[in-house]
């Protein structure tokens, strides 16, 4: 049930700004890939040519084995779970239309059945939350709801866009938690996009470090720590440490 | 296994919009069709009576009523439409065959619509202006001028009768003879115009002790009061009756003719020789003296244009003579329903059904209007968000169409559409679309980013971000548009009373033009009001539109 994820080759500039400089990469089948990088190193465009958000001008893209190009748009992204920075729940929609929407898109049967588990899972009660607004919910609360409306249909895949990096430490200690349960439950695979090298260390079991476009390293945290491959790797992991990160959890 | 459902939903967005047009249009235009057609039979109904029409002023309602009197007891169905715009509505109104006989001057003829000067022979000799006007009319436009009525109303000069006596003037000449003394009071137009008093004092050598510029609305008690000595009027004005003024006359020909004549339309020209007949028996009968004192009952007096004109007929022997002439005289009308005595109050509660049944037509013809601009500016707009390209050109478009002044728009309809209801609709449709359009693309492209992105991002279609995401977040903004909307037509409609197409407007052109204040209020106040009750009903569908985050918790 696990797929895995490549891209290969990938090339993508945006009117004369280069995004995606011949990236190749593999995720493999219930890992969980952080990319990390400066703003504008591409990897947010990497993230949304999984989804066909983008269509990178060249190369390939591919899930489970498929060639994204050779699926529906939509079909696919009702494959793949999405949870970008600020949530994107629907605002005049409460908590649990909001996290049944993929479900209700597959015609899953019972979708609301479908979103209270979801949202058992991410730790918001759906008695208490299920019928509430988004702008009722803290900050904390409505990421978490957005993961659950990333996982209701029980996607093998979740892209997450920055999904943390809006919330406060408290909040975003807590929201760790819940995501690491849920991955341990679900084991789906996920490519995680952020700019918080503490935050991969903690998730991912893999790390890509991305700049002006190109894959500068892929590996674990510890193989990053140790054996940088460039020196822009070596000047990441040291600006990160000297900022009090622990940076291989233990 | 997932495509075989995915087929069941519109994959493209933009080819599903066109049908997102469609659907609403006919839907819209099918709720909405018993108002419309209940709106437009007025102007439909039948197609046989001979329609009677004037323009907004005294004495063109009262020929029109002797028009539409003398056909009636000659047993020709009539239809009457008065109060049509002025001479450009009312003249394309019966080329068109909207309208088929209404009163008209050559002078009007030549200037207004064939654009011609009046020659120095025709204001000698008025009947070459006619003979003119006969000539090009027909060639031209199909139109015939009936012979004359026997009367002119152009340009007068008028003094109080004692001067007249006092210095012996009966003649323009007579003025520029012993006239010196004399302080004039003329109206702007007049002092500006060149065949006004600048070519009037060349043709006869006029002076005065001072020139004063009056308000048309007070020279006629400037000069009963003596502030003035002389003035500028038109020739068969009633308060030239009442004030007992006399008009020189114009003894070297200098103003040009304004002889009145019926117009009829081509359609009675070529099927309707009876009608015809008919209005030829008031050719040569009437004069300037009696037209004057008719137009003193009806402006001064304030008489029913219907009596005064049953009573004209009578006295010229071309109707019976009515039954409650018999002991009155002419000068003790029957009181009228906006006689001056009467309380501001009472005249309005006197007109009660009269003012619900004009209200009922501006609301369905503003109704009518906003739903078939919802119908189009909503889907409209929408497109508009899907090819920004073109978005700022089509509402720059609409915007031309905005600024179209709505009586002109409203003559422009009149070929394509005639008179009555349906080019009034239209030329509301047209005024209500920009509002809603703009509110619909500004609406729909501002709506929260982040939940479109992500609902995108999730595998929504381009059809189900519209309907769940777009429009429900953008509908208090396309409400404050269709609101916007609405105070516009709703004051606009006010004005298609000029091409007959009742309403509001109604009480309203006919009281300007009769200069009675009290009926233009009855239109007004009403307009007002409704406007304001528009306005709150759809306040109250903005909040049940709202999304339903905004909306109060029960």
């Amino acid at each position: 049930m696990s797929v895995a994820l490549d891209a290969e080759s990938l090339q993508h500039d945006y009117a004369g700004v280069t995004a995606l400089d011949g990236v190749t990469l593999t995720v493999a089948p219930g890992t969980l890939l952080a990319v990390v990088g400066e703003s504008g190193s591409g990897k947010t465009t990497l993230l949304r040519s999984f989804n066909r958000m983008v269509e990178p001008q060249r190369g390939t893209v591919r899930v489970g084995g498929e060639d994204v190009r050779r699926i529906p748009a939509e079909s696919l992204r009702r494959r793949l779970g999405y949870v970008p920075q600020m949530g994107g729940l629907l605002p005049h929609w409460t908590i649990r239309r909001n996290v049944a929407l993929v479900p209700r898109l597959v015609r899953q049967s019972a979708a609301d059945r479908a979103a209270d588990d979801a949202l058992e899972l991410v730790g918001l009660s759906p008695s208490e939350y299920g019928a509430r607004f988004p702008h009722e919910l803290s900050g904390g609360q409505r990421q978490r709801a957005a993961l659950a409306r990333a996982l209701a249909a029980r996607q093998d895949v979740v892209l997450l866009d920055e999904p943390f990096g809006a919330l406060d430490a408290i909040s975003r200690a807590e929201v760790h938690d819940a995501f690491a349960r849920v991955r341990r439950e679900l084991r789906f695979t996920a490519v995680l996009v952020t700019h918080d090298l503490s935050e991969a260390a903690l998730l991912a079991d893999a790390v890509a470090v991305m700049r002006n476009g190109s894959v500068e390293q892929v590996g674990t945290a510890r193989d990053l720590r140790d054996h940088p491959a460039t020196p822009y790797v070596a000047r990441l992991l040291e600006q990160a440490m000297s900022a009090g990160a622990s940076l291989v959890s233990a | 296994m997932r495509s075989g459902r995915e087929r069941l939903l519109p994959r493209r967005g933009r080819c599903t919009t066109f049908r997102l047009a469609g659907a609403l249009l006919i839907a819209v235009l099918g709720l909405s069709s018993p108002l419309i057609a209940q709106a437009v039979t007025k102007a439909d109904g039948e197609r046989t009576p001979v329609v009677v029409a004037s323009k907004p002023f005294g004495e063109s309602y009262l020929l029109a009523e002797m028009f539409a009197q003398l056909l009636e007891s000659a047993g020709i169905a009539v239809a009457r439409r008065p109060g049509l715009g002025a001479t450009e509505i009312a003249f394309s109104a019966l080329r068109t065959n909207a309208i088929d006989v209404y009163p008209e001057y050559t002078g009007t003829g030549l200037v207004a619509v064939l654009r011609d000067s009046v020659s120095a022979a025709m204001r000698k000799d008025p009947r070459l202006a006619f003979d003119r006007v006969a000539r090009e009319f027909p060639q031209q436009f199909g139109v015939r001028w009936l012979p004359p009525l026997g009367f002119q109303n152009g340009y007068a000069i008028a003094v109080r009768r004692e001067t007249a006596e006092r210095l012996q003037l009966r003649t323009l000449s007579d003025v520029a003879a012993r006239g010196e003394s004399l302080t004039a009071g003329f109206t702007s137009d007049f002092i500006g115009r060149p065949d006004g008093l600048k070519g009037l004092s060349d043709a006869y050598g006029l002076s005065f002790r001072a020139v004063r510029p009056l308000a048309p609305a007070v020279k006629y008690e400037a000069l009963a009061s003596s502030g003035v000595d002389i003035i500028d009027g038109y020739s068969t004005d009633g308060l030239l009756a009442k004030y007992d003024l006399v008009t020189l006359e114009d003894d070297r020909r200098f103003f040009p003719p304004y002889e009145a004549a019926a117009l009829v339309s081509p359609r009675l020209v070529n099927e309707r020789p009876d009608a015809i007949a008919v209005l030829t028996r008031l050719s040569g009968r009437l004069t300037e003296p009696m037209v004057r004192e008719w137009n003193r009952r009806v402006e001064v007096a304030r008489e029913p244009v219907a009596s005064v004109a049953r009573d004209a007929l009578a006295s010229l022997s071309l109707v019976g003579t009515p039954e409650f002439e018999t002991g009155a005289t002419p000068s003790r009308p029957p009181p009228r329903a906006s006689d001056r005595d009467d309380g501001f109050l009472s005249f309005f509660w006197a007109r009660r059904a009269e003012t619900l049944r004009l209200a009922g037509e501006h609301a369905a013809l503003v109704v009518a209007a906003l739903l078939a601009a919802i119908a189009i500016a909503v889907p409209l707009g929408v497109l508009l968000v899907r090819i920004p390209a073109i978005a700022e050109s089509v509402m720059q478009v609409l915007g031309v169409l905005q600024t179209i002044p709505s009586i002109a728009l409203l003559a422009f309809m009149i070929p394509l559409l005639g008179i009555g209801a349906r080019p009034a609709l239209a030329a509301l449709w047209i005024y209500a679309l920009l509002p809603i359009v703009r509110a619909t693309y500004a609406g729909v492209s501002t709506a929260d980013p982040d939940a479109v992105a992500a609902a995108e991002a999730l595998g929504t279609t381009a059809w189900q971000r519209l309907w769940w995401v777009q429009l429900p977040l953008a509908a208090p903004i396309v409400l404050a548009g269709v609101r916007t909307a609405a105070v516009i037509t709703v004051g606009a409609a006010t004005l298609a009373a000029f091409i007959g197409a009742g309403g509001l407007g109604e009480p309203i052109v006919t009281g300007l033009g009769l200069a009675d204040t009290r009926l233009v209020l009855a239109g007004a106040i009403p307009a007002a009001l409704l406007a304001i009750l528009v306005d709150l009903a759809l306040a109250g569908v903005e909040r049940l539109v709202a999304p339903a985050h905004r909306r109060p918790r029960r």
